[in-house]
């Protein structure tokens, strides 16, 4: 390890970092915004379930660089905009949480759903007031794995030349130097740590009444 | 016959599941264990196959000591049924039966020649062979598993809490026909249940188990209602018991049956009156089979089913004195009706001579003992 | 892109096009060999046996959060001295295909295996099969459609990340799109994506299709479950009534 570099490259580094947290988090709010949605709608009718998770699999199965490469035709961006990365990881992020989603919704008890419809609820507000508060737990479990793999997907846009922490390890290969690589990896990790935490704290702000105790 | 002598098991934590355990269940007989829950019974069963070895004593087979027995081939020589029935989910229904007879060596032929035969033994359709567990009731699925059990033609069978996972109605048919079955096979059964109604139902002995592991009562389920041991069993045996102890007694022979009048579906008014001693008639279909009873006096055609009140039950010559009991207590006539064997009308008796004949049973059994 | 893909010149010679798909079925098909028999082993034994659970979830939640970039890299530097030639390149990303493999594939065995029905198991001790039978007779054909989702998720990780691994000098389709964007050749990036694409499709169609075959009717009724499961005694249930 060399700290020198380390010290020297601090400003450069903390850039990167600081783009490599924004396009890991901005993909996980808007994919949840998405997700949310079509989770439901899969979540009530069988035919659109099958439609919907087949088709964000089928997403899914593409390979990260290829997506990356795939995305700016299609989008009409310069190969360089961060905003494939954003998009792609969207992407993924959707195909992840929909089926999350919908198998959160369904996990709530149907006697919850009918008491709250005895009660008057209507659709919606049931929907907001009751069945995904219930859900949460098990939504922000995929939200934790979503999260986690975006650090890691995220770095291989450095590949395409893309601001991230991916461009240490590129630096890295090209220099025969591993204190950029091992900075990069540590980096990744602890964001990947630090973001599932807030994940984690979120969903307890979120479901105090899950006791405290869960077993594993 | 299956022995447990001094049978203890102590669990690494220290608790005694079973306590010094020694019981005969004889051969072609049934044994059932049966207690609240914690008393050591499912643990006394799973000893007998070594799915739990014993910390101390043994368990014979016929005389032949089990402790140092290849534990596999021990198993197969023991049917075993169990709670929810544990089918192979990946395998028909043809194949779950034929898994026991192709490990005492069958053939895959010969195993499901058996499995087949089998199937309709047990009261499946020949068609559901070819389906998965998937596709059956859990009454369904608990037939296969009593007759996957039976495919290896083991001597010895081992039943834990086989019909406790089905509803109501269901467990009375299964239990119903695991009685007439296991009068056709003999096998030595012992079978776990917390249902002491089970139990006696089903039981040539029953063993009551109480807490810690301890032997209460090793008695015939008669003997559990008339003569229970200590107030545990008697708390266990549970209330009405005077009245559930006539389940064990026989139609008295002596037992004075009157002739009972009847008529047929469709006669008319006037010939169920002239036919009729007091205000009920009994009506029976053209075999003589009881359909029901009818107010005569209510009569303004000829007799319907609908004109049918069929709150009485009807009860075999040859049952039990708690069945024509019942049969008198039931009917709106207060006369119990009896049947033959065909289910034909032999005639008809009163609840107080149902009692009147108890009484003499009881006194003539006082002045033999 | 068509241009690129018609030109013989890119069908021809060391790096045709024909011999990169091969590569990355090649690279692919080993690592997931070797991960295999690693993955599977393990997961059988903690699921049958129930002891290292706490290891099985651990390994696959820090693995999830490895760079897999990174990685590959940073074993390359360290490695690459210690093999010859080629080697060098191949060895290292072998390594860490097989490293990302490993963990879905075990973990799904692992999970495969606990969530097979306990009374059935119960039943298949109980009426004499012997532990390796009860295993491969009874746990592993119930927890198959599992170990095959895990192969999956192992499958499409390990083309994924052959096709970065391209960066540090290994074959296949990601050569394509590494040396693409280092001659500023959209066209060859583009090629390589799609076929990338499409390769992990169809792969992923194969073992879908392999799941259908291997996996017992008797498993794979849980979407057809709630349309055909009878929910009244069907008619030769009841006929049974004790006289």
């Amino acid at each position: 390890m060399n700290f020198d570099w380390i010290g020297r490259e601090s400003d450069t580094i903390v850039v990167l970092l600081l783009w490599h947290i924004a396009l890991s988090v901005i993909p996980v709010v808007i994919g949840l915004a998405i997700a949310l949605p079509l989770g439901w709608a899969a979540h009530r009718s069988g035919i659109f379930k099958s439609a919907i998770l087949g088709t964000t699999g089928l997403l899914y199965t593409v390979p990260s660089l290829a997506l990356f490469v795939l995305l700016p035709p299609i989008l009409g961006t310069k190969i360089l905009d961060p905003a494939n990365v954003v998009v792609a990881l969207t992407v993924y992020t959707v195909a992840l949480l929909v089926r999350t989603v919908s198998d959160g919704l369904d996990s709530v008890p149907v006697e919850t759903v009918q008491a709250a419809t005895a009660m008057g609820y209507r659709g919606f507000q049931r929907l907001v007031s009751v069945e995904l508060p219930v859900a949460v737990p098990v939504i922000s479990a995929g939200l934790r794995v979503a999260v986690v793999s975006n650090v890691s997907v995220v770095s291989i846009a450095a590949l395409i030349g893309t601001q991230q922490l991916g461009l240490l390890f590129t630096q890295g290969a090209q220099l025969q130097f591993l204190t950029p690589i091992i900075v990069g990896i540590v980096l990744c990790l602890v964001l990947a740590i630090v973001l599932d935490g807030l994940v984690v704290l979120l969903n307890k702000r979120l479901t105090p009444w899950v006791p405290k105790v869960v077993h594993a | 016959m299956i022995t447990f002598e001094n049978i203890t098991k102590v669990y690494p934590d220290g608790t005694t599941a079973v306590d010094d355990l020694s019981l005969v269940a004889p051969s072609g007989k049934l044994t059932v264990l049966v207690g609240p829950s914690g008393c050591g019974k499912t643990t006394s069963l799973r000893m007998v196959n070594r799915l739990i070895r014993p910390t101390s004593g043994d368990i014979l087979l016929d005389g032949e000591s089990t402790n140092g027995m290849d534990e596999a081939l021990l198993r197969r020589r023991i049917g075993y049924v169990i709670q929810h029935a544990g089918l192979f989910p990946h395998r028909t229904i043809l194949d779950n039966v034929a898994a026991t007879a192709r490990l005492t060596g069958k053939s895959k032929r010969e195993a499901r020649l058996i499995a087949g035969e089998l199937i309709e033994r047990v009261g499946l359709p020949s068609t559901f062979a070819t389906r998965y567990p998937w596709q059956l009731s859990g009454g369904q699925q608990q037939r296969v598993g009593v007759a996957r059990a039976l495919a290896s033609d083991p001597d010895f069978m081992l039943m834990d809490e086989p019909f406790s996972a089905v509803d109501p109605v269901v467990r009375g048919q299964l239990q119903e026909e695991f009685l007439r079955l296991q009068r056709e096979i003999g096998k030595t059964i012992i079978m776990v249940t917390h249902d002491i109604d089970e139990a006696l139902k089903l039981g040539d002995q029953v063993a009551v188990m109480r807490t810690g592991g301890h032997l209460a009562q090793l008695a015939t389920p008669e003997e559990l209602l008339t003569a229970p041991a200590d107030d545990f069993v008697a708390d266990f045996v549970g209330r009405d018991r005077g009245y559930r102890s006539l389940g064990f007694v026989t139609a008295a022979p002596d037992l004075a049956v009157r002739p009972e009048p009847a008529v047929e579906l469709g006669s008319t008014p006037e010939a169920a009156r002239a036919a009729s001693t007091d205000d009920w008639l009994l009506v029976v279909d053209g075999h003589r089979h009881p359909l029901g009873w009818v107010e005569q006096r209510a009569l303004t055609g000829p007799i319907t089913i609908g004109d049918l009140n069929l709150s009485g039950t009807v009860a075999s010559r040859t049952g039990t004195m708690r069945q024509v009991l019942d049969a008198s207590l039931s009917a709106p006539s207060r006369r119990g009706v009896l049947v033959d064997a065909d289910g034909a009308l032999i005639g008809s008796v009163t609840a107080a001579e149902v009692v009147g004949s108890l009484d003499e049973i009881r006194s003539a059994k006082g002045a033999a003992s | 892109m068509i241009d690129y893909l018609i030109d013989p010149a890119h069908w021809t010679g060391s790096d045709a096009i024909g011999v990169l798909i091969v590569q990355h079925l090649v690279y692919t098909g080993i690592a997931l060999l070797v991960a295999a028999l690693i993955g599977v082993p393990i997961g059988l034994y903690v699921g049958h046996t129930g002891k290292g659970t706490f290891l099985i979830a651990g390994v696959a939640n820090a693995l999830r959060a490895l760079p897999t970039l990174g990685l590959v890299i940073l074993l390359v530097l360290i490695i690459a001295p210690v093999f010859a030639s080629e080697l060098a390149f191949v060895v290292p990303s072998l390594i860490v295909l097989v490293l990302l493999a490993v963990p879905p594939i075990m973990t799904n065995t692992y999970a495969g295996i606990r969530a097979v029905d306990a009374s059935a198991v119960d039943a298949a001790v109980g009426m004499g099969y012997r532990p390796l039978k009860v295993l491969f007779s009874v746990q592993v054909p119930c927890a198959l459609p599992l170990i095959l989702s895990g192969f999956r998720g192992a499958t499409l990780q390990v083309i994924s990340t052959a096709t970065i691994a391209a960066y540090v000098s290994l074959g296949g389709l990601g050569r394509l799109i590494i040396d693409g964007r280092a001659q500023n050749d959209y066209d060859q990036m583009m090629v390589g994506a799609v076929l990338v694409a499409l390769l992990a499709l169809l792969v992923d169609l194969g073992i879908g299709i392999i799941g259908r075959f291997a996996v017992s009717p008797g498993l794979t009724r849980r979407r057809i479950r709630s349309a055909t499961r009878p929910t009244t005694p069907s008619p030769a249930s009841s006929a049974l009534v004790a006289p």
